[in-house]
């Protein structure tokens, strides 16, 4: 089976954000870089599909450069081979971005099986890249999967939205995008690492476009917290914690 | 006049819809709501309350349940004939995905989780990024603005009108349908709902330190009659179920009581749990960025401080 994966090279924020003096874009210069959790386990999928019944798992990004060292530690986790789309490092917008893969995908002697994408990237949020793509490719797409099973060329899938479960059933080649929770995604190991230096990664650079979602400018949304009553320091603070949750109930 | 995809699941009513229905009155006075699927049609007394003037039932015999290739297919032929200003949908999973089909098979843009929107030429849209932790000001550059509206940025407000039904037979492509639900239910169900359900939830990080150290965040939840939480650390070293997680990638939650043990408050994870009513954390750390958010914290170890809150608990219940 072949398989291609979509991932995106994100920032790794922790508690707060700083960001850049023109207010477009995050400083980063404190920061490390990821994937997002969601493509972590699309990641881990694909090894597992490809230990299990053979054949290729492809990482496919489009970001600047430096993304290269997202394509590694994945490569490093056991993908076969990686395309980077080069851009000048700005955020393309979700139409660009999709008819970038889809010009990608259509290029490749290899017609994937199975096409993974995270639910929505960790930063933009979008909700849609993978949609525009299944379009582009006329195949089906479930969403928000978090149980997959594969067999003699059918998915079955299983989302979570809301309080409902629900079971999918589509033939392949399909378009599935994943969540947190569907597996546990590995770490890369040491001879992991060192094989990845080895495996071909491709670098192109497609045409920008004109973004029809067109970023203007970031802020910090305002936190109305002011910050935790200390009510002590160890077991000597839980008589008043017994106190507050009299107060507000918790405790007749 | 505005389109708002009203959503639903087999004809229960998903709220967010309201909210929806609410931000569209914003922008205009002529406000049409649409349901996919004739089990939707039960809806439009509260769609007329919440002032739409006409509800669209878009049917068609293979719409029995939740096609989102299909929803999309329907809104794009109910654009093209009633040429509304824009469409809107509630920023929820369904939602956003359903409009994504509409914008791609109209390839227009779409704006997701929009807090404001501004119509014009070009439309001005303020949309949460990284969770809503910070919001981005764009511009959308088309004729129809199809855009989601962020869950909490509107409060429903009814206003009612007299409203209308119109029943349009949806034509659909093959491809529509190549996605059919073949069955729901049951346990995934069951944890998620604990955790949105419970009223007090005891949750840990990695400052628990491994899974059998989460028997006193249960002991204590059992005792309050709360569920077990826990951050994302936990669920990816496998020492708690992924249903447990609460946070961006998890679950989000609002309880009248959280408990944060050992967690740092990354704000992935305070995504999560800022709705609820009061947060009191177990921290080694008085530094630790969860702090910023909470209302009561005790610094100390939770391995000590958890047992003696729950004796402490046990006591007063006698
Ligand atoms: C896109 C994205 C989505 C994410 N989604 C989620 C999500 O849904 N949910 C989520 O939780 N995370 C999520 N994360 C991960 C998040 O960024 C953090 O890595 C994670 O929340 C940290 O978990 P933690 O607080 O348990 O661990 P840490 O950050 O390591 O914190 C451990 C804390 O325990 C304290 N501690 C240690 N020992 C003790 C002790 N004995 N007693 C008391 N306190 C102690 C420490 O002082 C520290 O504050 C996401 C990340 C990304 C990039
Ligand atoms: N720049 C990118 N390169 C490759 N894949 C991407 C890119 N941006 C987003 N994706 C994929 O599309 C999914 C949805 O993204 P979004 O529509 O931004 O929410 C992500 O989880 C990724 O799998």
């Amino acid at each position: 089976m072949d398989i291609l994966v979509c991932l995106k090279r994100v920032p790794l924020a922790g508690s707060t954000f700083l960001l850049t003096p023109d207010s477009r874009d995050i400083n980063t210069d404190f920061l490390g870089f990821g994937i997002s959790p969601h493509e972590e386990n699309a990641v881990e999928a694909g090894v597992q599909l490809v230990e299990q019944m053979g054949g290729t798992l492809t990482l496919l990004t489009l970001g600047p450069t430096d993304a290269e060292e997202q394509l590694r530690t994945q490569l490093a986790i056991g993908a076969t081979r990686g395309i980077l789309l080069e851009t000048e490092g700005e955020d393309w917008d979700p139409q660009a971005t999709a008819a970038a893969l889809v010009e990608a995908i259509n290029a490749e002697e290899t017609k994937f099986d199975l096409i993974l994408f995270g639910a929505e990237s960790a930063d933009s949020a979008g909700y849609q890249i993978h949609i525009r793509v299944a379009h582009a490719l006329s195949r089906p797409i479930v969403t928000n999967v978090k149980t997959m099973k594969i067999e003699n060329g059918i998915a079955q899938c299983e989302r979570a939205v809301g309080s409902v479960r629900e079971l999918y059933e589509t033939t392949l080649p399909a378009v599935i995008t994943v969540r947190d929770g569907l597996n546990i995604p590995r770490y890369p190991s040491v001879p992991g690492r060192i094989q990845a230096r080895k495996k071909p990664i491709e670098h192109k650079k497609p045409e920008p476009r004109v973004p029809k979602l067109e970023k203007v400018s970031l802020s910090v949304s305002p936190s109305n917290s002011t910050g935790a009553q200390i009510l002590g320091t160890g077991v000597e603070a839980v008589p008043a914690l017994v106190d507050v949750l009299r107060t507000i109930g918790v405790l007749a | 006049m505005i389109l708002v995809l009203v959503d639903h699941d087999r004809g229960e009513l998903d709220p967010l819809s309201l909210r929806a229905l609410t931000a569209a009155r914003k922008l205009s006075n002529d406000i049409h709501a649409v349901v996919i699927g004739n089990d939707g049609a039960a809806l439009s007394a509260i769609c007329g309350e919440y002032g739409a003037s006409i509800l669209h039932v878009a049917q068609h015999p293979e719409i029995t349940d939740y096609t989102p290739a299909a929803s999309g297919r329907a809104l794009a032929q109910l654009a093209n004939s009633l040429k509304p200003e824009a469409v809107l949908a509630a920023g929820s999973p369904r939602g956003n995905e359903q409009l994504a089909h509409l914008a791609t098979i109209l390839d227009l843009p779409m704006a997701a989780e929009c807090s404001e929107i501004t119509l014009g030429d070009p439309h001005s849209v303020v949309r949460a990024r990284w969770a809503a932790n910070l919001m981005e000001q764009a511009l959308v550059h088309s004729g129809l603005l199809i855009a989601t509206v962020l869950a909490f940025a509107v409060e429903a407000e009814a206003s009612p009108v007299a409203i209308t039904v119109s029943n349009v037979d949806v034509l659909l492509e093959p491809i529509d349908l190549r996605v059919r639900i073949l069955g729901r239910g049951g346990e995934a169900a069951k944890s998620g709902a604990s955790l949105t359900d419970a009223k007090v939830i005891v949750s840990g990080g990695r400052g628990v330190g491994g899974p059998e150290a989460f028997s006193l965040l249960e002991e204590l939840a059992a005792l309050l009659d709360g569920a077990v939480g826990c951050s994302r650390v936990v669920t990816s070293s496998g020492w708690r179920p992924h249903a447990e997680q609460v946070g961006q990638t998890g679950t989000k939650v609002a309880p009248d009581l959280y408990i944060a043990a050992g967690i740092s408050g990354a704000m992935q994870h305070i995504a999560g749990c800022k709705n609820s009513k009061t947060i009191v954390v177990i921290n080694t750390d008085p530094e630790a960025p969860i702090l910023a958010y909470a209302d009561y914290a005790i610094i100390g170890d939770l391995h000590k401080v958890l047992p003696a809150l729950t004796q402490a608990i046990k006591a007063t219940k006698g």
